[in-house]
C-alpha cells in the first residue's frame, strides 16, 4: 500500500481520489478513532468551560501565563475545539465512505443468489456422506426454508446460506453512529438552555426575560420558547439527620398552559415535560423576606432575596441592596438555615433545614452603582466605593434599627433553579444508541456461514462452511443430517 | 435493624476474604506442589514431563482451590445483599460499595469462563487480586451505610451501574489474560517454558480468549454508557456533558472499539493486540480510580 508511488502526473481529479481512498482506507480510520481517544484525554485533566467554569477561572488568576497558552489551544474547550471537531468529523467522513459502499455491497449480496454448490465437498468442513433416499433433496429445502436459510436450488444439489444479520448488524451499528452524531448536532443547533431561580410562592413565566441566564443554539432564537408558566406552590427537602446529605427534593407546581391550569410534581429525576423541552429542578436554597425601611420610615424594599448557598449546610451568601432608600443602602449578607455559635468561623450553619435561622449583615451606604450600566452579581456588592455605617444579625420577625433606617426579616421562604432545557435531537440520538447497541450484539454474536448438499445416485454429500471461524456449524449439520435420514 | 443488617455485612465480607485466602493457598500449593519431581520409582513410561509435572497429585487441593473461590462468591454476594438490605436500596451508593460489588463481578466472571475453559492456572492471580480489592475496600473506602442523595434515586442506578460492573469485571479478566500472554510470550521467546507455566494453555488461546471476552462484553459496556446517558437526561437535564466520568467512559470505548476493529479488520494478532487490550482496560480502570478519589465533576458524590 504505501510504497513509494510516483505522483508527477497526478491529475486533481486523481489526487481527489487518491486522497479519498487514503481516508477511507480502515488503518486510516483506525489511527483516527485511538486519536479521537487520545484526543479526549485533556478534557478531563484541565478543567474545562462547559462544566466548571469557576475551576478555569482560577487557573486565570493563578497562572495566568500557562492559561493563555491552554487557551490558544482550546484546552478550556477541547471538546469543541477547531482539532477535536476535525478528528471527529474526519473520522465521520472516512466512516461514511467506508460504511454507505459496503452497505450497496451487502444489500446486492441479499438479493443475489448464494454461490454455486462447489465440486468437491469433501474439501469443506463437516464433510459427510451416505446413502439415502430419492426426497433427500426436498426434505433438505423444506428444512433450509423452516430455518429461514437463503437457498439455491439446482438439479443434482442445494446450495444454502444463512447469517446476512452479521453483516447487516455491523452495517446498522455504524450507521446509527452517523444518527447519533446528527442528533447531537441537531440538538446543538436548534436547543436552549436555561436556568431561572424562582421562589417558593413565585410564578415563572417562560419568556428569555425570566431567566438568569440563557443560551440559544446558533439557529434559533428567542421566539421558540414554548408558552407556559410554573407557579411553584410548595418545596420540600428531606435530609439524613445523621450525615445531613439530602434524601429527597420535591417542588410542587401548578402549570398554565394554554389557557388550562394544572397541578404537578418535580423531582430530580422526574422533570417535567412540554414537548422537547424539559424542565429540571436542579439546586434550592433560601431567600430570606425582608422589610427595609429608610431613615424617613418609608418601605424601600420588600420581598425575598435569593441568597447563594456556600455548603451542604446551606450556609448562604447574598447581598441586599436598596437603591431606592433615602440614602441608598446594601446589606453584605449571609444567611444560616440552623444558626451555631463558633468563636472564629463566623456564622456557621449546622443543618440545611430551618431550625434557627439567622441573617447576619454589614450594612454599607453610598452610591450603590446600579445605574453604571457595568452588569453586577446579584450575590456580591462591590463595597470600594460604600461607607460601612453598622454590622447586625436578624432572626424571623426581629427588626435591626440603624441611624439610618432598619431592616426587618419577616420570614424566609425556599428558592428552587429550574434548568429548563430544549433539545430537538435527543430522540434522534436515543434510537440511535438502541440501534447501536442491537446491531453490535448482532454482528458480534451474528454467525454467517453456508451448506451445501448434492445427491449423486442414492448417496448424498453435505458439507459447510463458516465465516469468521463462527463455532455452532457442526452441531447444525448434525441437525440437519439427521432431519434428511428421518431421525427426530 | 439496619445496622444489624449492615453488621452482617461486614462479617460476611471478612469471611468471604478468609476463604478467598484459603484459595489462594490452594492455589499455591497446587502451582508449586505439582512440579515435584515423583519418586523415581513411580515412573515407568520414563517421560521427563510426566516424571516432573504431576497434577494427580494435587488434583484435590484444585479441587478445594476453585470451591473455596465459589463459596467465597457466594459469601461476599450474601455481603453485598446484606449491605443492600441494610441501606434499603442497591448497594450501589459509594466507592467501597462499587469495590466489592466490582470484586464480585471479577470473580463470577473468572468462575463463568472457568465452566468453559480451563482457566484454574488463573486461580493465583485471581485470588491475590480480589483479596487485595476487598482489603483496600474494607480498610480505605469503607464507608457506614447511607440513604442515596436524590440524583442517585432512580431505577436507571440499578440498570446502568449494574451493567458498568459487569463490564468492568469482564473487561479486567481479559486484561490478565492479556497480560498473562505478554508474560508467556517474552518466557517462550527465550526458550521452553519452565515446568510451572506447562499447563497454561497455548499463546494462540490466550490469545483468542482475551479477544473473546472483549467481544463478549463490548455491546454491555456500550450499553451501560448508553443506559448512564439515559439516566444523566432526566437527573442533570442533558445526556451527555463531558463530565469526567463520562469522558473517560467514552475513551475506554474507544479503545476497545480500536481494540475490535485492530483485531477484526486489521488482523492484530499477538503482542500488538494483547497491548492495545491492556490499554483500554487501564482507561477503565483509570476512570474507576482517579475519577472517583481525585477527580471533580458530577460522579463523585459525599465522601467517595
Amino acid at each position: 500500500m504505501s510504497k513509494e508511488i510516483e505522483v508527477p502526473e497526478l491529475g486533481f481529479l486523481a489526487l481527489l481520489r487518491y486522497v479519498w481512498r487514503q481516508l477511507t482506507s480502515m488503518r486510516t480510520a483506525l489511527i483516527l478513532l485511538m486519536l479521537m481517544g487520545v484526543a479526549a484525554i485533556p478534557g478531563s485533566l484541565i478543567p474545562q468551560r462547559i462544566t466548571n467554569p469557576i475551576a478555569v477561572r482560577d487557573v486565570f488568576e493563578q497562572n495566568p501565563e500557562l492559561a493563555k497558552w491552554y487557551d490558544r489551544f482550546s484546552l478550556f474547550d477541547v471538546y469543541g475545539s477547531p482539532w477535536f471537531s476535525a478528528i471527529y468529523i474526519l473520522l465521520f467522513i472516512s466512516l461514511i465512505g467506508c460504511v454507505l459502499p459496503r452497505t450497496l455491497e451487502h444489500y446486492k449480496a441479499m438479493r443475489a443468489q448464494p454461490p454455486v454448490t462447489p465440486k468437491n465437498l469433501s474439501r469443506l468442513e463437516h464433510h459427510q456422506e451416505f446413502a439415502s433416499s430419492e426426497d433427500a433433496l426436498k426434505v433438505a429445502a423444506d428444512w433450509f426454508k423452516a430455518n429461514r436459510f437463503r437457498v439455491r436450488v439446482e438439479s443434482d444439489s442445494i446450495s444454502a446460506e444463512k447469517g446476512f444479520l452479521r453483516e447487516t448488524g455491523n452495517l446498522l451499528f455504524h450507521l446509527s453512529l452517523i444518527l447519533i452524531l446528527v442528533g447531537v448536532s441537531f440538538g446543538s443547533l436548534f436547543g436552549m438552555r436555561g436556568e431561572a431561580i424562582v421562589n417558593v410562592g413565585e410564578r415563572f413565566i417562560n419568556v428569555a426575560t425570566s431567566y438568569d441566564s440563557l443560551a440559544f443554539g446558533k439557529l434559533t432564537g428567542a421566539g421558540t420558547l414554548k408558552p407556559f408558566e410554573i407557579r411553584v406552590d410548595r418545596f420540600n427537602a428531606v435530609y439524613d439527620p445523621k450525615t445531613n446529605a439530602p434524601k429527597d427534593y420535591t417542588a410542587w407546581v401548578t402549570i398554565t398552559e394554554d389557557g388550562a391550569s394544572y397541578k404537578k410534581v418535580i423531582k430530580v429525576n422526574k422533570p417535567l415535560t412540554f414537548g422537547n423541552t424539559r424542565v429540571y429542578l436542579q439546586a434550592n436554597g433560601y431567600s430570606p423576606v425582608v422589610t427595609v425601611r429608610d431613615s424617613l420610615g418609608n418601605v424601600a424594599l420588600q420581598g425575598p432575596v435569593p441568597f447563594l448557598p456556600q455548603d451542604g449546610n446551606l450556609r448562604s451568601i447574598g447581598s441586599i441592596k436598596v437603591p431606592d432608600a433615602e440614602p441608598p443602602v446594601a446589606f453584605v449578607s449571609s444567611f444560616v438555615p440552623t444558626n451555631a455559635r463558633t468563636t472564629d468561623q463566623g456564622a456557621v450553619s449546622i443543618f440545611p433545614e430551618l431550625l434557627d435561622p439567622k441573617l447576619l449583615f454589614s450594612i454599607w451606604k453610598g452610591d450603590l452603582g446600579l445605574d453604571s450600566g457595568i452588569p453586577q452579581s446579584v450575590y456580591r456588592i462591590d463595597t470600594s466605593k460604600l461607607e460601612k455605617i453598622g454590622l447586625g444579625s436578624v432572626k424571623p420577625g426581629e427588626t435591626f434599627t440603624y441611624p439610618e433606617g432598619s431592616i426587618t426579616l419577616e420570614t424566609v421562604v425556599p428558592w428552587i433553579n429550574l434548568q429548563i432545557v430544549k433539545d430537538p435531537g435527543k430522540s434522534y440520538a436515543l434510537i440511535g444508541g438502541i440501534v447501536a447497541v442491537l446491531g453490535l450484539l448482532s454482528s458480534l454474536y451474528g454467525r454467517r456461514r453456508r451448506i451445501w448438499i448434492r445427491t449423486t445416485g442414492g448417496r448424498v454429500e453435505v458439507a459447510g462452511l463458516a465465516k469468521n471461524s463462527a463455532p455452532g456449524l457442526e452441531a447444525e449439520i448434525e441437525n440437519f443430517v439427521r432431519a434428511i435420514r428421518g431421525e427426530k | 435493624m439496619q445496622t444489624t443488617w449492615a453488621y452482617i455485612s461486614n462479617y460476611l465480607v471478612y469471611s468471604a476474604m478468609a476463604v478467598f485466602t484459603i484459595s489462594f493457598i490452594a492455589h499455591a500449593f497446587e502451582t508449586a506442589f505439582a512440579v515435584r519431581a515423583p519418586e523415581v520409582a513411580d515412573s515407568t513410561d520414563g517421560g521427563l514431563l510426566t516424571k516432573t509435572l504431576d497434577y494427580k497429585r494435587t488434583e484435590k487441593t484444585a479441587r478445594i482451590a476453585t470451591a473455596m473461590m465459589i463459596l467465597g462468591f457466594f459469601l461476599l454476594l450474601g455481603g453485598i445483599v446484606a449491605r443492600g438490605i441494610s441501606n434499603g436500596h442497591v448497594p450501589w451508593g459509594n466507592m467501597y460499595e462499587f469495590s466489592i460489588t466490582g470484586a464480585l463481578a471479577f470473580t463470577g466472571a473468572y468462575l463463568a469462563a472457568l465452566r468453559k475453559y480451563d482457566l484454574r492456572w488463573l486461580g493465583l492471580f485471581i485470588s491475590i487480586s480480589v483479596l487485595l480489592t476487598l482489603g483496600t475496600a474494607i480498610t480505605l473506602l469503607y464507608r457506614d451505610s447511607a440513604p442515596l442523595v436524590p440524583a442517585l434515586k432512580s431505577t436507571w442506578l440499578v440498570i446502568h451501574v449494574m451493567a458498568a460492573i459487569i463490564s468492568g469485571g469482564v473487561f479486567l479478566l481479559a486484561n490478565v489474560v492479556a497480560g498473562a500472554y505478554l508474560y508467556l510470550e517474552r518466557v517462550e521467546s527465550r526458550g521452553a517454558r519452565p515446568l510451572w507455566l506447562q499447563r497454561v494453555p497455548s499463546l494462540d488461546v490466550l490469545d483468542q480468549l482475551s479477544y473473546r471476552l472483549v467481544a463478549f462484553v463490548f455491546p454491555l459496556w456500550t450499553f451501560a454508557v448508553i443506559a448512564g446517558a439515559i439516566w444523566a437526561e432526566s437527573a442533570w437535564g442533558r445526556y451527555w456533558g463531558w463530565d469526567p466520568k463520562e469522558t473517560w467512559a467514552f475513551i475506554t470505548w474507544v479503545a476497545y472499539a480500536a481494540y475490535l476493529h485492530a483485531r477484526v479488520t486489521v488482523g492484530w494478532r499477538g503482542r500488538r493486540a494483547a497491548w492495545l487490550c491492556i490499554f483500554a482496560g487501564s482507561t477503565f480502570l483509570f476512570n474507576y480510580v482517579y475519577v472517583n478519589v481525585w477527580g471533580s465533576g458530577k460522579h463523585t458524590y459525599s465522601g467517595l
